[in-house]
């Protein structure tokens, strides 16, 4: 989960880069909010992964 | 006014100067917090270890780092000076007289300032071969390109024309959230203290042992802050000389304010203001008005420390409760989700368009400074052991890695490691 959640905070950071490389005018804005958007969920990812999970008291 | 091109440029380049002798005091107010924050048995390892990695990266910036960085072409104090065309590795070629030479020392200091942060979140447990190596990468990767990217290729790719530049004057986000996220991954890989959480996931308090150092720790701060932003607003943000009373007023607004929410914050929750909280709210005061300290107006630098101060409370809280990282010092709190507040208050304060430029650098330290940060120090932890074994933390790294205590005169030995 760990991993993943890196590759997403890549992915939202390729979006951002792409956005301004491919897009012109409002979209970039639009596409900004995306890849900030994947970052945040990658982010929540990594947090879930770093979690010591609870183990069962039986 | 003076109204001579020469003389405004000579005048401006000496009060920068001024002002980036000032930056150390930022250096020695970090070491003494973190100092101050761990326990007495670590105490001298994380005075040597500061020294130690300011060192390192301060050379290693220098070799390598400024020349990978690169540094755009500008005009400042009304003449214009070329940018690194060529590559000056041991600052070859520099032109001495230019402000490049101050953008150099200026980006030492800031590089030694980062490298510092980490050493808070990783205190009593990380190695200081480790801490030596790890330097390497972000002094001579991270930061440099960090900077290249949000000054050059960022702009060369559209984020001038289509929102501005980024606004980080000070350095909320290149040096301050740069350093906290780097922080963060590595208290990451390397887990909590020993005898940190319970077997519940309970965390104790493992107080600081010298509140004095701290606090003396944030005036020291706090002078080298006034330094670094307005060294930083007269390099980065082309401010002249007589914009630097905005600077200095901006960032001890921050501070104050942020210091005085935190004490608020901390004496409703705990009925009592907390000494090392009120000290972090001070820190993240100053963190957070890097970046807009030359932009913003004195009301909005003090609305920027006033969240700030309440943020490090609740983040301090929710790092160590409910993401069970353990930061001793704050630094993560206090220089990655401050800086990254301070990156954004910029563009809320000021314009639309703005804030989409801050939420780009803000993207970019979550997206790429982050991963790669943990992937650099998760590679070199397989060839270097970051952790000290169990013993040598229980014996403190003062005597395992030093071989001789801070306080030789008293011994203090508490039970922590006693299973709760």
């Amino acid at each position: 989960m760990k991993l993943i959640g890196f590759l997403l905070l890549l992915s939202g950071w390729v979006i951002v880069v792409a956005a301004f490389m491919l897009l012109h005018g409002s979209a970039v804005t639009s596409f900004v909010f995306a890849g900030f958007g994947v970052e945040i969920l990658g982010l929540v990812l990594v947090a879930k992964a770093h979690l010591p999970t609870r183990e069962d008291p039986q | 006014m003076i109204s001579d091109p020469v003389q405004l440029y000579q005048l401006s380049f000496l009060i920068a100067l001024i002002f980036i002798l000032l930056v150390p005091f930022a250096l020695a107010g970090l070491t003494l917090i973190n100092t101050g924050l761990g326990r007495c048995r670590s105490a001298a390892h994380a005075m040597t270890s500061s020294l130690i990695v300011i060192g390192v990266a301060i050379v290693v910036y220098l070799v390598f780092g400024f020349g990978f960085q690169g540094y755009r072409l500008v005009t400042i104090w009304g003449a214009p000076y070329a940018g690194l065309v060529l590559r000056p590795y041991f600052l070859r070629g520099v032109p001495w007289e230019s402000p490049l030479c101050l953008a150099g020392t200026l980006g030492m200091l800031s590089v030694a300032l980062a490298s510092l942060v980490p050493l808070g979140a990783t205190a009593e447990r990380w190695q200081l071969r480790a801490a030596c190596g790890s330097t390497v990468f972000l002094a001579g990767f991270t930061y440099p390109i960090f900077v290249r990217w949000t000054s050059g290729l960022l702009v060369s790719l559209g984020l001038r024309a289509a929102f501005g530049d980024i606004l980080d004057a000070g350095g909320s986000g290149s040096i301050q959230a740069l350093g906290g996220l780097t922080a963060l991954s590595l208290s990451c890989l390397l887990g909590p203290r020993r005898g940190k959480y319970s077997d519940q996931g309970l965390p104790a308090a493992i107080p600081a042992h010298n509140a004095v150092f701290v606090l003396f720790g944030c005036m020291l701060a706090w002078v080298g802050w006034l330094g670094l932003n307005a060294a930083g607003a007269m390099l980065y943000a082309e401010m002249q000389p007589e914009g630097s009373v905005l600077v200095l007023i901006n960032t001890t607004f921050s501070a104050c304010a942020a210091a005085l929410t935190s004490a608020a914050v901390t004496r409703v929750r705990f009925r009592k203001p907390d000494a090392s909280l009120i000290a972090n709210g001070w820190m993240a005061g100053l963190v957070a008005s890097s970046a807009g300290c030359a932009t913003l107006k004195p009301a909005t630098a003090m609305l920027t420390g006033l969240v700030a101060g309440a943020l490090v409370v609740f983040s301090v809280e929710f790092l160590e409760f409910r993401l069970k990282v353990d930061d001793p010092c704050g630094s993560v709190s206090v220089h990655a989700v401050c800086g990254i507040w301070g990156l954004l208050a910029v563009g809320i304060f000021t314009s639309a368009s703005q804030f989409m430029a801050q939420l780009v650098g803000v993207a970019m330290l979550l997206g790429f400074v982050f991963p790669m940060t943990y992937f650099l120090n998760w590679l070199l932890s397989r060839l270097i052991p970051y952790r000290v074994s169990v013993d040598g933390e229980r014996q403190g790294l003062d005597l395992h890695e030093l071989g001789a205590d801070a306080y030789p005169e008293f011994v203090v030995h508490t039970d922590e490691f006693i299973q709760r």
